[in-house]
C-alpha cells in the first residue's frame, strides 16, 4: 500500500482522452518518476493530484485520504507540496518574506487574522525560515528581492518553501526544463541531498532522462494517457515498449 | 514605542507634528497680502486634509497591499455619512454612536459587496465594483428616498427624535460638549492662526488609522496580503487560501472609508448621494496613486495635495487672474486669461488629470517616490558607498 494511490483514473477533454485506466502506487520516502513523450498526459496527471483537476473516474488517495474535490490549499495543507514548471515565488517580496509565507501556512492554516504584531517578532518560525536558508545555501541572500534572483536560485528558493512546510511529499512538475547544465546538475544535487537526508516521498515528472536516471528508484512510463510500463530506472533502459514510446520504430 | 520599530515611530511622529502644527504650517503667509490666497489653514480644508487622508490609508490597505483596484469606495463614505446623520436624528448630536455605528454599517455593506466582487479579480473586480458604488448612487439618489431624503439629502429636522437630546441639548455635533465647530484664533500681528477643535478630533482619528495601518502592514496579515498580490498560485499551493485574505481587507478599507464618511457628517451633518458617486471613488484611487500606492505615507500626501490643490483651482477666477497678469499687454493677457480660465474654477480637474498624468509618466511610484529620488540625488554618494561595501559579504 503506497502514500499515494491512482486508481483507474481517467479524464476527458471534449474528444480527447488525456488519461484512462491510470493506475499508480507511490511507496512511502521513494523517488518515483513518471516519464513519457509529450502529450502523453503527465501534467494533466499531476493537475489531477493537486487539485486543479478531478478526473471523471477513478480515485486518488493520499496516505489514506481521497483528494478529490479539495482544492489545492486543502490538498497542501493534507502534506503535498508542489514545485512548477517555472519556478513561481512571491516576485514581489524579499527571499526571507518568501519564506516567512509558508511557515505561517504550516502553523496557521490556510487563513488566519494576525494583523497586530509584527511577524519579525514570531522568533520560532524566523528561526526555521532562516535555518532552511543555510540548509539550502542561501543565507546570504536572505534580504535580496526574489524577482532578482538567477533561475537556479529561485527554482532553490522555491524548493525551499515546500521543504520548510515539512510536506510528507513532493511533486516535482518538470523541474530542470529549460536550465543550463549546471543549474540542472544542481538541481539533481539538491534532490539527492533532500532524498538523502529527510523522510519525504518525491514523485517527479520529468522530460530529462539524465535527471530521472540520477534520481528516481521507481519509473512509470505514461504514453498516450495511461502507464505503459512501472519498474526500476535499470530495467525501463532497455525496456522494448519504452523505446518504442519514446524514439520510435526506427529506434 | 508602541510596538513600532524606529523608522515606523519617526514616520508616524512626523505625520502627528504635521498634523499639530497644520493649522501654522497652511497659514504661512500673512493675512492680507496676495500670497495669502494660498493659504489653506481653515477649519473645512484642513478637515478634509484628514478625513480624506483617513479614507485614502483605507484605500491603500486593499488596492496598495492586495492590488485589488477597486471603484466602489465612495458608496461606503455615503453609507458612513448616512449611518452618522441618522444617528443625530435619532439620538442626539453626539458624535461618538455616530461614529461607531458609521463604521459598523460601512463595514457589514463592505462584506456583501466585496463577498461577490471578490468572485472575479482583476478588471472584473474593478468593473463589479463600480457597479455596485453607482448602484448604491441610484439608490441613495431615488429609490431610497425614505431612508436618504433623496435629491435633498440627508439633515436633521428640528422634528427629528433625538431622544437622547435633553432641554438645552447642543444643537450641533459635539464629543460629549465639545463642540466640532469651536475653534481658537491666534492673532500674531500680520498672521492669523485657527484651532479648530472639529479638526483636531479628525487629525487624533488619522493618526489612529496610520497606527493601525502600519501594525497591519508590517503583521503577519499584511504580509499575506503583499502575497495576494504577488502570486495567488503560489499562495493556494502554499495551503493558504488567498479569498479571506483578501475578504478582510476589503472589509477594513471599507470600514476605514465608513469612519471618513461618519466624520464629513460630524463636521457637517448632513450627507448627499453625490458623496457616492463614481467621481468621488476615483479621487481616492488618484490621490492613493499620486501618494505612492502600497507606502504607508503616500495615501495621505496625495489626499492632502489634491485636497489643497483642488481648493487653490477652484477659488481661482477671471477676475482674480486679471489682477495677477494686468502687468501683461492686452493681447497677450486676453489669450493668457481665457487659456488658465480653463484649467481653474470649474474647470480644475482639467488641471487635475494633467498632473496625475505628469505624475504617472515621470514619477509611477508617486509623490513619495518623488521624495525618495530627491533623497536620493542629496546623499546619493553615500548611499552608493555602502552598496558597494556589502557587495563582498555576498
Amino acid at each position: 500500500m503506497g502514500i499515494l494511490e491512482i486508481k483507474d483514473v481517467g479524464k476527458r477533454f471534449g474528444g480527447l482522452q488525456a488519461l484512462s485506466n491510470v493506475n499508480l502506487s507511490v511507496h512511502e520516502n521513494s523517488v518515483h518518476a513518471i516519464i513519457g513523450p509529450n502529450g502523453a498526459g503527465k501534467s494533466t496527471l499531476l493537475n489531477c493530484l493537486v487539485g486543479k483537476l478531478i478526473p471523471d473516474t477513478g480515485s486518488v488517495m493520499f496516505d489514506g485520504q481521497s483528494v478529490l474535490g479539495r482544492t489545492p490549499h486543502e490538498i497542501n495543507q493534507m502534506g503535498i507540496s508542489r514545485v512548477f514548471q517555472t519556478p513561481e515565488i512571491f516576485g514581489d517580496l524579499t527571499v526571507f518574506e518568501n519564506m516567512m509565507i509558508p511557515c505561517f501556512a504550516k502553523r496557521d492554516g490556510a487563513f488566519r487574522m494576525h494583523a497586530i504584531e509584527s511577524f519579525t517578532n514570531e522568533t520560532s518560525l524566523v528561526e526555521q525560515a532562516e535555518q532552511m536558508l543555510i540548509d539550502v545555501n542561501m543565507i546570504d541572500k536572505r534580504n535580496a528581492h526574489s524577482a532578482s534572483l538567477s533561475r537556479g536560485d529561485k527554482r532553490r528558493l522555491e524548493m525551499a518553501m515546500c521543504l520548510v512546510q515539512q510536506p510528507r511529499m513532493l511533486l516535482l512538475d518538470e523541474p530542470t526544463a529549460g536550465m543550463a547544465r549546471a543549474d540542472t546538475n544542481n538541481t539533481i544535487d539538491l534532490l539527492k541531498e533532500i532524498r538523502d537526508t529527510r523522510d519525504i516521498t518525491i514523485c517527479i515528472i520529468e522530460h530529462d532522462m539524465h535527471v530521472v536516471f540520477s534520481l528516481a528508484e521507481r519509473i512509470t512510463v505514461l504514453a498516450q494517457g495511461t502507464p505503459l510500463v512501472e519498474d526500476t530506472p535499470d530495467n525501463i533502459k532497455g525496456h522494448p515498449k519504452v523505446r518504442e514510446a519514446y524514439l520510435g520504430e526506427a529506434a | 514605542m508602541l510596538g513600532l520599530d524606529k523608522k515606523d515611530t519617526a514616520l508616524l511622529l512626523a505625520v502627528a507634528a504635521l498634523a499639530l502644527f497644520a493649522p501654522f504650517i497652511l497659514n504661512i503667509f500673512p493675512q492680507n497680502t496676495a500670497l495669502a490666497f494660498f493659504n489653506g489653514g481653515y477649519p473645512d480644508l484642513m478637515q478634509r486634509f484628514v478625513i480624506f487622508g483617513i479614507f485614502a490609508i483605507g484605500f491603500n490597505i486593499l488596492f496598495g497591499l492586495t492590488g485589488y483596484l477597486s471603484f466602489g469606495h465612495a458608496a461606503f463614505l455615503g453609507v458612513g455619512s448616512y449611518a452618522a446623520v441618522w444617528m443625530f436624528k435619532l439620538l442626539n448630536y453626539n458624535i461618538v454612536p455616530a461614529l461607531v455605528l458609521s463604521v459598523i454599517v460601512a463595514g457589514l455593506f463592505s462584506v456583501l459587496i466585496g463577498w461577490i466582487s471578490l468572485r472575479r479579480s482583476g478588471i472584473y473586480f474593478s468593473i463589479l465594483t463600480l457597479a455596485f458604488a453607482e448602484m448604491s448612487f441610484r439608490l441613495a439618489y431615488s429609490v431610497l428616498t425614505p431612508l436618504t431624503n433623496g435629491e435633498t439629502g440627508l439633515q436633521v429636522y428640528s422634528n427629528d427624535p433625538q431622544i437622547l437630546m435633553g432641554e438645552n441639548g447642543v444643537t450641533s455635533p459635539h464629543l460629549f460638549g465639545l463642540e466640532m465647530s469651536a475653534r481658537a484664533t491666534l492673532d500674531l500681528g500680520p498672521w492669523e492662526f485657527t484651532f479648530p477643535v472639529g479638526y483636531y478630533l479628525c487629525a487624533i482619528l488619522m493618526l489612529i488609522s496610520l497606527y493601525l495601518a502600519i501594525r497591519i502592514f508590517r503583521s503577519p496579515f499584511g504580509l499575506m496580503l503583499r502575497a495576494v498580490k504577488s502570486n495567488q498560485q503560489r499562495m493556494r499551493y502554499t495551503g493558504l487560501n488567498p479569498k479571506p485574505y483578501t475578504l478582510a481587507a476589503f472589509v477594513i478599507s471599507g470600514m476605514y472609508a465608513g469612519l471618513a464618511g461618519g466624520l464629513l457628517a460630524c463636521m457637517d451633518p448632513l450627507a448627499g448621494a453625490e458623496r457616492m458617486q463614481w467621481t468621488a471613488s476615483g479621487e481616492v484611487v488618484i490621490m492613493t496613486i499620486l501618494g505612492g500606492a502600497g507606502t504607508l505615507l503616500g495615501p495621505i500626501l496625495g489626499a492632502g495635495t489634491i485636497k489643497y490643490l483642488e481648493n487653490v483651482f477652484s477659488k481661482m477666477n477671471e477676475a482674480l487672474l486679471h489682477s495677477w497678469f494686468s502687468w501683461l499687454p492686452d493681447f497677450i493677457e486676453t489669450p493668457l486669461i481665457w487659456v488658465l480660465s480653463k484649467f481653474t474654477g470649474e474647470g480644475w480637474h482639467l488641471t487635475l488629470g494633467a498632473l496625475f498624468m505628469v505624475i504617472i509618466i515621470f514619477l509611477p511610484g508617486g509623490l513619495v517616490e518623488g521624495g525618495q529620488r530627491i533623497g536620493r540625488l542629496i546623499t546619493g554618494r553615500s548611499r552608493k558607498a555602502s552598496d558597494t561595501a556589502t557587495k563582498p559579504a555576498e
